[in-house]
Formats: C-alpha cells, sequence, structure tokens
C-alpha cells in the first residue's frame, strides 16, 4: 500500500511537471512551425514572468490574481517585442542567423536580470493556496490541481482558436506555405506576432505554475526547463501541437517515475537520454509528420 | 487595367527579367508563353508583390502596386493561383476555400463558397477531406476555386495545365474560359501553347527573361516562327 501511494503521488507529481513542460512545448512548436526557429530565448520568457510575480507580490503586495495576470500581459508582451525587434528583421536570412540571434536574445535576458536583481533566487511567498484533496493515504496538492485543470484548459482553447478561428487557420496556412498564404491576403507579421503571442502567453501561465510548486524565481531557472520543454517538443515531433502536449506529459511522466524508483539524480539525465533516443530512432518525434521539403 | 512598364527582376546576380512591358485590358484573356526558364513565373511573382522590379512600375486599375505587399495587392482585386497549385495539403477543401477568402466577411465567403460548389461539385463532395487527399486535377480546380474566393477583378494563373492528363486539360480551360465570361480578366502563363493561344485575345512570347514577340493570339498561332518554336511543327 506505501509503495502505492507513492506510485500515485508520484504520477500526480509526474502530471504537473508534465503540464509545465507541456505548456512551455507548444510555445517553442508553435514558433518553429511557422518560423522554423528554435526559440531559445523562449525559456527566458517564464524567467521574466516569473520575476513579475515576485516583484508584484513580494514587493507591491498585489493580489495574486493581478500578479498572475500581470505576468501573462508582460509575457506575452515580450515574446511578440522581440519577434518584431530581433526577429523579423532577419525573415529572409538563413535560419542559422535566426537561431544565433534567439541564443543571443537568451544570454541578454539571464545576464540582464542577473545584473539588475542579483544572480540569487527570489523567493516568491505563496500565492495560489487552496485546500489539498485527500484520496486514501494519499495526498493531492492544491497546486497540483490548479496546474493540471489549467493547462487542461489552455490546451482546449488553443486547439479550439487554432483549428476554429479565423487567426488560426491563419496560423496553419503560414506555416504550411507562406508564400501561398500571402497570396490569399493573410498578413504574415499579423500572424506571426499572433503566434508569438500566444506562446508567449503560455509560457507566462506556466511561469506561473511554476512557481506555484517550486516558490522561487532565479535568473537562469529558464534555460533548464526551457531546454526540458524542448526535449518535450522534440519527443511530441516539433511543430506537432498535440505532440508538444503529449511530449511534455511524457517528460514530466518520466523524471517522476525515475524519482519514484529512487533514482532523482538521473531525473535530468533520463530526459536527455530521451532526446538522444528520439534523434536516433525517430527523429520526427511521436506525432510529427516526416519532413517535408519546403520551398 | 494592368500595366506592366519596363520590370527588371533579379536573383542575385541573375538577371531573370529583362525590361518586360506589356498590358491587359478589362476583359481580355492574355497569355504569357514560353519554355521553362523564360521568366513567366518571376513576372507573375513580381506583379502579386512577392518580388520587386529593380526598375520600372506596375500599375493595376491606375494604381502603383509594385511597392504594396502581397496581401494588399490581393486586396485591390488580382488574384495568383501559382505555379504547382500551392493549396494547403494538410487543411481541408473547406479551409482552404475559406482561406482564399481571407480578406473578406464570413457572410460573403458563405455564399462564395457555394458558388464555387456548384462550379465544382466535386469539391463540394470532398468538403470535409484534407486537400492532400485529393488528385492533380481536383487539387488545381481547389486551386482557382479558391483563389475565386476573393472575387478577383483580374486572376493570374501559372501553369494551370501543368502535370495533368490531356482530358484534365481542356477541363481545366473550359473553366478558364467560364470564368472570363462571366466577367473576371484573365492573365495566363503557360507552356502548353496551343491551348493558351487558342482561348486567349493577345498572347506575349518570352524567350530568356525577354519579349520577342507579342500580337493577337490567333495571328501568333499561325506565325511560322511561333509554330516550329513553340507548337512542335
Ligand atoms: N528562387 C530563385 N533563385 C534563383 N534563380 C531563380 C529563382 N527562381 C527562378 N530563377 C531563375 O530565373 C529564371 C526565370 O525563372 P521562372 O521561374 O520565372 O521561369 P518560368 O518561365 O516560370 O519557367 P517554368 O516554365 O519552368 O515555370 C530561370 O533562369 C530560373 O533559373
Ligand atoms: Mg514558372
Amino acid at each position: 500500500m506505501a509503495f502505492l501511494s507513492t506510485l500515485f503521488s508520484q504520477v500526480i507529481n509526474g502530471l504537473q511537471s508534465g503540464s509545465i513542460y507541456a505548456l512551455v512545448a507548444l510555445g517553442y512548436s508553435m514558433v518553429y512551425g511557422i518560423i522554423m526557429l528554435l526559440n531559445f530565448a523562449h525559456g527566458d520568457i517564464i524567467m521574466v514572468g516569473a520575476y513579475v510575480v515576485w516583484m508584484s507580490t513580494a514587493n507591491f503586495g498585489f493580489h495574486p490574481i493581478v500578479s498572475i495576470l500581470l505576468a501573462v500581459v508582460v509575457s506575452t508582451t515580450l515574446g511578440v517585442v522581440i519577434e518584431k525587434v530581433a526577429y523579423a528583421p532577419l525573415r529572409s536570412s538563413p535560419r542559422l542567423s535566426l537561431l544565433i540571434t534567439a541564443i543571443g536574445i537568451s544570454f541578454l535576458l539571464e545576464n540582464g536580470f542577473q545584473l539588475i536583481f542579483g544572480a540569487g533566487a527570489k523567493v516568491v511567498p505563496d500565492f495560489l493556496t487552496g485546500p489539498s484533496v485527500h484520496l486514501g493515504s494519499a495526498t493531492i496538492s492544491f497546486s497540483a490541481i490548479v496546474t493540471i485543470v489549467v493547462t487542461v484548459l489552455m490546451m482546449a482553447g488553443l486547439t479550439f482558436l487554432v483549428q476554429k478561428t479565423k487567426l488560426g487557420k491563419a496560423m496553419r496556412a503560414v506555416s504550411e506555405d507562406m508564400g501561398a498564404a500571402q497570396l490569399m491576403g493573410i498578413n504574415l507579421n499579423t500572424t506571426i506576432s499572433f503566434t508569438f503571442a500566444m506562446g508567449s502567453a503560455l509560457a507566462g501561465v506556466a511561469s506561473v505554475l511554476y512557481l506555484s510548486s517550486y516558490g522561487q524565481a532565479s535568473p537562469t531557472m529558464g534555460s533548464m526547463l526551457g531546454l526540458k520543454a524542448f526535449v518535450a517538443a522534440v519527443l511530441g515531433g516539433i511543430g506537432s501541437l498535440p505532440g508538444a502536449m503529449l511530449g511534455g506529459f511524457v517528460i514530466g511522466m518520466a523524471e517522476a517515475l525515475v524519482s519514484a524508483a529512487g533514482l532523482s539524480v538521473w531525473k535530468d539525465g533520463v530526459v536527455f537520454a530521451i532526446l538522444i533516443i528520439v534523434l536516433l530512432v525517430k527523429p520526427t518525434g511521436l506525432m510529427g509528420k516526416p519532413m517535408t521539403e519546403k520551398v | 487595367m494592368l500595366k506592366v512598364d519596363n520590370i527588371n527582376v533579379y536573383y542575385g546576380n541573375i538577371h531573370a527579367v529583362k525590361g518586360i512591358t506589356f498590358e491587359v485590358r478589362q476583359g481580355e484573356i492574355v497569355t504569357l508563353i514560353g519554355a521553362n526558364g523564360a521568366g513567366k513565373s518571376t513576372i507573375l511573382n513580381t506583379i502579386s508583390g512577392q518580388l520587386r522590379s529593380k526598375t520600372g512600375s506596375i500599375r493595376f486599375l491606375d494604381e502603383t502596386i509594385s511597392t504594396l505587399q502581397p496581401h494588399k495587392v490581393l486586396a485591390r482585386g488580382l488574384s495568383q493561383v501559382p505555379e504547382g497549385r500551392r493549396v494547403f495539403l494538410q487543411m481541408t477543401v473547406e479551409e482552404n476555400l475559406e482561406m482564399g477568402g481571407y480578406t473578406r466577411s464570413a457572410a460573403e465567403n458563405a455564399a462564395s463558397i457555394s458558388d464555387v460548389y456548384s462550379r465544382f461539385p466535386r469539391l463540394a463532395e470532398r468538403r470535409r477531406q484534407v486537400a492532400g487527399t485529393l488528385s492533380g486535377g481536383e487539387q488545381q480546380m481547389l486551386a482557382m476555386g479558391r483563389a475565386l474566393m476573393a472575387k478577383p477583378r483580374l486572376m493570374m494563373l501559372d501553369e494551370p495545365s501543368m502535370g495533368l492528363a490531356p482530358l484534365l486539360v481542356e477541363q481545366i480551360f473550359d473553366i478558364v474560359k467560364e470564368l472570363h465570361a462571366a466577367g473576371t480578366t484573365i492573365l495566363l502563363v503557360e507552356q502548353n501553347a496551343q491551348m493558351a493561344l487558342s482561348i486567349a485575345d493577345r498572347a506575349y512570347v518570352l524567350e530568356t527573361g525577354r519579349i520577342v514577340m507579342e500580337g493577337e493570339a490567333a495571328a501568333l498561332l499561325e506565325d511560322d516562327k511561333v509554330r516550329s518554336a513553340y507548337l512542335g511543327e
């Protein structure tokens, strides 16, 4: 029984961290789908979102709801601004220039925040508090419930947006054939901005959910989180949104099960082992389409 | 209606279009014919705003369009069916049509979609299928239906007969004639000179980026030089 209840808690842990990876992985996949960029600055957007929550709760004492909204608004704006300022001018440059620019932005954000706020972690007071649920001898924390429920809602919302709305369809059209999409009268700038806005808004939500379980923000927090979410996106098939969702949960679950087996020091190693195996065995990922030649 | 005046288009060092001047008048079918690499697609892509000319100007309905982005050109009433159809293979037939009407309201699109379906009953049967599952001929119909969704004044078609069986080529050209009869002005790019000249009012013959002949389509169809170079006689 004790074993089962440990396993159960680890599954919940896996779903909770998997939710966060999935939300972040969606941002990588959407951006890759539309402009073929591995946006290495994406993880740092989460870091910025986390600092916004810290500032507004710990420093200004805002209501949690206000801090959450602020974090989402700031992350979204930051993502859109980065695209406009740094990536849009390189739209017809080689993809490598774009990739290097993204890495540069990532360094800029990490070092900038370190300069302003110091390298140490900032403790964020508990801001998402509520009752936990007891099932037999196992307990599901309030933050786990919120994280999983919010993530599922976000995924449903995003799926609706991408499948059914005009802008969502334009996004799919641009990812499939940018030139043909322009001939339909689709405005590329608007559509690409919209994609960055969606991806960064999800990163903002992820930053809040991350803080609800880990409770601290640091300048480099985005890099490991971002890297693992990137692995999730590759595992699911980069460019595929259902793939990113699945990949996130698989990575979260793999980490949790490794911990449950008492091997938590191997957590990170397992994630990167998964990356290597995917790249060797099925580079297009679980749900990715075989690479088609883009003209 | 469309006046192209002295355009020069380059790909890096490659001078693909060399001082081309031509026009399309309201109500005409005009065709540009020429061999592979003559510069036909380059000209259409420049008119639709995907490429830029180093010189000259392009005017449509008495306004300069050579500085506009593609979505603005389309909004003026000029749509292009690109070479190789370029339908969105992972989207359904109906979604492809919706994309064609992107600049129009949902109500206008609902009406246009049923127009397209009555013109192309095959598409109606396959409305929920993704375009990747259509045959080449059906994809060409979809590409044309998609371009019609924008209610263009002038439609540019880039090699609509490419890769289709003779019977389907006939069918596609019949559709072009119908569209024209319904009031759309047509600029048609073709390698199939025989077919193109037989439906066009006027034609321009291109060779390595230059216009080498122009005139009434019927006259070119009888011309010895054209017959030997483009009609394989
Ligand atoms: N993206 C490109 N980069 C470099 N050169 C190009 C590019 N596209 C076309 N060209 C060159 O420009 C010239 C004109 O090409 P274009 O595609 O306009 O010819 P076309 O008349 O449409 O030929 P086809 O009948 O084969 O479609 C060719 O010499 C071609 O090699
Ligand atoms: Mg061509």
